[in-house]
């Protein structure tokens, strides 16, 4: 049986007391060990910001990467191995900004990953940029009159680029933060979950405090269907004195990307031997050029 | 009538004419027929109009370059004539379309004009008048005595497809091709027969034997964005991904490319992606993340002229010192630049094996040249049974099975090189860093973990040192010039250095493959009068060996103009100073 302990790690955290990644890294090591996924088993990929440490602090296959590159390293990572589960927890900044791009391509292409967005909405790890999930009229050190921006809407972005599962959750909620990624952990394709992360030291307006009385779960209501787009899409538009949090949207109707690459047929292309060519298959390929 | 040693054809007109394929498939049939060719594509970046031409020169020996000369203009435009009859050779003629006329282009005395009703021909024999492109080979081919029967035999396996009406109308524009050459073949002096029962022989560009000897070496994945030169190599593996076990996907941009490729190797897959300088332009962070991270890894960098969007279609060696310095900070590093199809597949999988060896990024440099010019080989010259896997220093399932203690993916050792457990064993759970990390992969910013750490990662290079090839030498073993090539060069400058020799200038070539790290001991061969031939403006190898071994080349032979370096142009300006 898996246990939250066998994630433990040497490292302990040098994040901020009180900082939402705790609540996050204890929810993402709760999930694998709920479904039964051992250390050695899944792959945590990250970029860089305070956020993107999570792998460090954790006793599993990781990879640190490059600022707004989770994605696509992950992808990589996903597709030499499909027998990994892959999770990615990086931040906004690395996520929407560096990396939004990246995200529309991972959901149209419904590559079998959880994204785990630590939305703090600001930068942390460089001292409090804004960020773009950032309000408009943000005041910080970059932004002295106030972001002009208006703030991405991830949850928006991820429904028309065609992620098949899109959940928000947060911080303060550790039990609901570790259903729903237990709940995308059983997800065949894309999955992003943008989670509010309270930065106590460069966000004091996005706290505990802010978000407790706002938000609801969708979930709460019996009537809401997950299956329906056109209502994602409007629960994604909602904002002010209540958020939604939960899942937006899960749709299985589309097969996950490694499900359909023909070479991925015979199953996870790491642990295959590499071998020279047959002498049939050099035949073959000469054969082309006579 | 003259049997001719050495023959160039060159077929010209708008894009959209079928040049090249048209192009590549008499030179197929030439190839057949038992001759050598070198076929050199020359285009625009553009779908329709524009000037492109397509030159295939032929020998009855073995050819590494192309050259300057025509002796066959086929013209399926005015513009074709306006362009290249100054490169014909006296004797030689042009084969143009009737509807054309040629009424204001002024004539040559020294040059047959033979005007053939092409189109009309085409349209007549196969039902449209695009197929004069192969109308007009079958033309050339009555003209130089050349068996036609190989024309029919490519013809048919090409168009098979497409079913049998299909080979029969090309067929019949073939045979209305060779007689519309008879009542010229007495004006034209220039002939090149078959040579029957020769061995067969492979034709293929620089692409397609890389892509060949990548996949001979084990890639099973590559992540890219189109751009020429570089993507036909994408395309390629696609082709064949279903078949060899291979994911193959175009992505969002070549930032995703790579770092694709690093997660995937990473993962403990062989992996790559190919690309043209401005896609290396935005691969440039992630090759630091795949030297940090100690991550194999290849990038197949197919040059052509920059900077910015340059030229699309045309060649340079530009980029050298741009990958060698690329991204920030310094680890090592391996390029490879192959000059020749040999070669090319040779890199293929060369490259996999030091990436694996040294756990760190390699650099395929090839480029518009290399990449885009057919030639052919016998099949033992790619030779698929010499190809060697090595994965380096890659832990078992049973070395992890038995391994004590925590596994540490960047201890320190003498050679640099850290055993490497691919993720997914449950006694080798790790996760590295782009940060500078203790050996366990941890982040750690220690000075004395960092200065180690470094030095580890950089005597990998040292240790690769001493595998990297020094360059082949080729001509006079005891010469007066000594030229320095490297990459696409290898072809023009041999044929120079034939010519040289040939006028009695003992000249001899150095031809460099393996180009970083520079080759141990290389500084011993280089002595005397050096001369540095290189398709760039500055002469950046050149700048790269003073830097690496202290030697200053006596003199410099350049070409920036897009368009490859040709023998002509190297012995004319040698020439100059001698
Ligand atoms: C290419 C690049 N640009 C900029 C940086 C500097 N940088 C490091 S973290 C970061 C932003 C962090 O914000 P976020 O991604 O939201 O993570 P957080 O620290 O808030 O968790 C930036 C800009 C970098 N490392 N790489
Ligand atoms: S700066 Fe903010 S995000 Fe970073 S560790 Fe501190 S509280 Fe957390
Ligand atoms: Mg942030």
């Amino acid at each position: 049986m898996v246990t939250i302990d066998d994630f433990a790690s040497p490292v302990r955290p040098t994040w901020c007391t009180g900082c939402g990644n705790f609540a996050i890294w204890n929810a993402v090591k709760r999930a694998l060990a709920q479904v039964g996924l051992a250390p050695h088993q899944v792959m945590l990929v990250s970029g860089i910001g305070c956020g993107s440490k999570l792998p460090d602090y954790t006793h599993a296959n990781g990879y640190m990467t490059l600022h707004g590159r989770t994605v696509p390293v992950a992808t990589g990572v996903r597709l030499a191995n499909h027998g990994l589960r892959v999770l990615c927890t990086h931040g906004d900044g690395d996520a929407y900004a560096e990396g939004l791009g990246h995200m529309l391509h991972a959901a149209r292409r419904n590559i079998g990953l959880v994204d785990i967005i630590q939305d703090n909405r600001i930068y942390g790890l460089t001292k409090g940029q804004y960020s773009p999930t950032s309000d408009r009229g943000r005041v910080s050190k970059t932004s002295p009159w106030g972001a002009f921006e208006l703030p991405v809407n991830p949850i928006a972005l991820a429904l028309a680029a065609g992620a098949t599962f899109v959940a928000r959750s947060w911080s303060g909620d550790l039990n609901h933060l570790t259903a729903t990624i237990v709940r995308a952990l059983g997800h065949r394709g894309y999955a992003l979950i943008d989670v509010f992360q309270p930065c106590v030291t460069f966000n004091r307006q996005n706290s505990y405090d802010f978000y407790r009385p706002r938000v609801y779960n969708l979930q709460d209501d019996p009537d809401y269907d997950v299956t329906d787009r056109m209502a994602a899409f409007a629960r994604a538009l909602e904002w002010g004195d209540r958020i939604p949090i939960g899942v937006f949207y899960q749709v299985e109707d589309r097969p996950a990307y490694e499900e359909q690459v023909p070479a991925l047929k015979a199953g996870p292309l790491a642990p295959r031997p590499v071998e020279k060519l047959r002498p049939e298959q050099v035949q073959r390929l000469l054969e082309e050029f006579l | 009538m003259q049997t001719v040693d050495d023959l160039i054809i060159r077929i010209g007109g708008e894009a959209g004419m079928g040049l090249e394929s048209s192009g590549v498939g008499f030179a197929q049939a030439l190839v057949r027929g038992g001759l050598h060719v070198f076929g050199l594509p020359d285009y625009h970046s553009r779908i329709r109009g524009g000037h492109n031409f397509f030159s295939v020169r032929i020998a009855r020996r073995p050819l590494y370059s192309h050259t300057e000369p025509v002796h066959l203009l086929l013209a399926l435009d005015p513009e074709t004539v306006r362009r290249h009859i100054g490169a014909v050779v006296p004797g030689g003629a042009v084969v143009y379309d009737e509807k054309d006329g040629l009424p204001d282009i002024p004539r040559r005395t020294d040059v047959g004009y033979f005007s053939i009703p092409l189109a009309k021909l085409a349209e007549e024999a196969g039902g449209s008048a695009i197929m004069r492109n192969t109308l007009v080979f079958a033309v050339a081919a009555g003209l130089i005595g050349f068996d036609p029967t190989y024309i029919e035999s490519v013809a048919r396996d090409n168009f098979a497809r497409k079913g049998p009406a299909v080979v029969d109308a090309n067929l019949r524009v073939i045979q209305a091709g060779v007689e519309a050459s008879r009542p010229f073949q007495a004006d034209f002096p220039f002939r090149m027969e078959a040579v029957p029962d020769a061995p067969r022989r492979l034709l293929l560009n620089g692409n397609q034997a890389f892509a060949m000897g990548a996949l001979a070496g084990g890639c099973r994945f590559v992540s890219g964005y189109p751009m020429t030169p570089g993507s036909p190599v994408l395309e390629w593996m696609a082709a064949h991904a279903a078949e060899y076990g291979v994911v193959t996907l175009q992505v969002e941009d070549e930032i995703a490319a790579l770092c694709m490729a690093i997660g995937a190797g990473y993962a403990g897959v062989r992996a790559m992606a190919p690309t043209s300088g401005g896609g290396f332009s935005l691969m440039v962070e992630a090759l630091g993340l795949a030297g940090m991270t100690e991550v194999p890894v290849v990038v197949y960098e197919a040059q052509r002229p920059g900077p910015s969007t340059g030229l699309a279609t045309r060649t340079e060696q530009g980029d050298l010192l741009f990958v060698l310095h690329a991204s920030q900070g310094e680890f090592p590093r391996i390029i490879l630049a192959p000059g020749t199809v040999e070669q090319a597949f040779e890199a293929g999988w060369r490259a996999f094996n030091f990436a694996e060896r040294y756990q760190c990024p390699v650099i395929v440099l090839s480029d518009h040249y290399l990449a885009t010019s057919v030639r052919d080989v016998v099949p033992e010259d790619l030779n698929l049974d010499a190809v060697v896997i090595d994965r380096g220093e890659l832990l078992t399932e049973a070395d992890l099975d038995r391994l004590e203690g925590e596994y540490r993916r960047h201890a320190f050792t003498e050679s640099g090189i850290s055993p490497r457990a691919i993720p997914g064993h449950p006694k080798a759970v790790y996760a590295s860093s782009s940060d500078e990390h203790d050996e366990y992969g941890h982040i750690y910013e220690d000075a004395e973990n960092r200065r180690r750490m470094q030095e580890k990662r950089m005597r990998k290079l040292e240790t690769a040192r001493s595998e990297m090839r020094l360059p082949t030498a080729y001509g006079a073993a005891d010469p007066d010039l000594t030229f320095i090539a490297w990459g696409s060069t290898y072809g023009p400058m041999r044929e120079a250095v034939d010519r040289l020799n040939g006028q009695g200038v003992r000249a001899r070539m150095l031809h460099f493959t393996d180009i970083w790290p520079v080759p141990q001991d290389v500084e011993k061969l280089l002595v005397g009068e050096t001369i540095a031939v290189e398709n760039n403006y500055s002469g950046q190898f050149a700048d790269l060996l003073r830097m690496a071994t202290g030697h200053t080349v006596s003199r410099r032979i350049l070409k920036w103009d897009g368009r490859p370096l040709s023998p002509e142009y190297i012995t004319h300006h040698v020439s100059r100073f001698t």
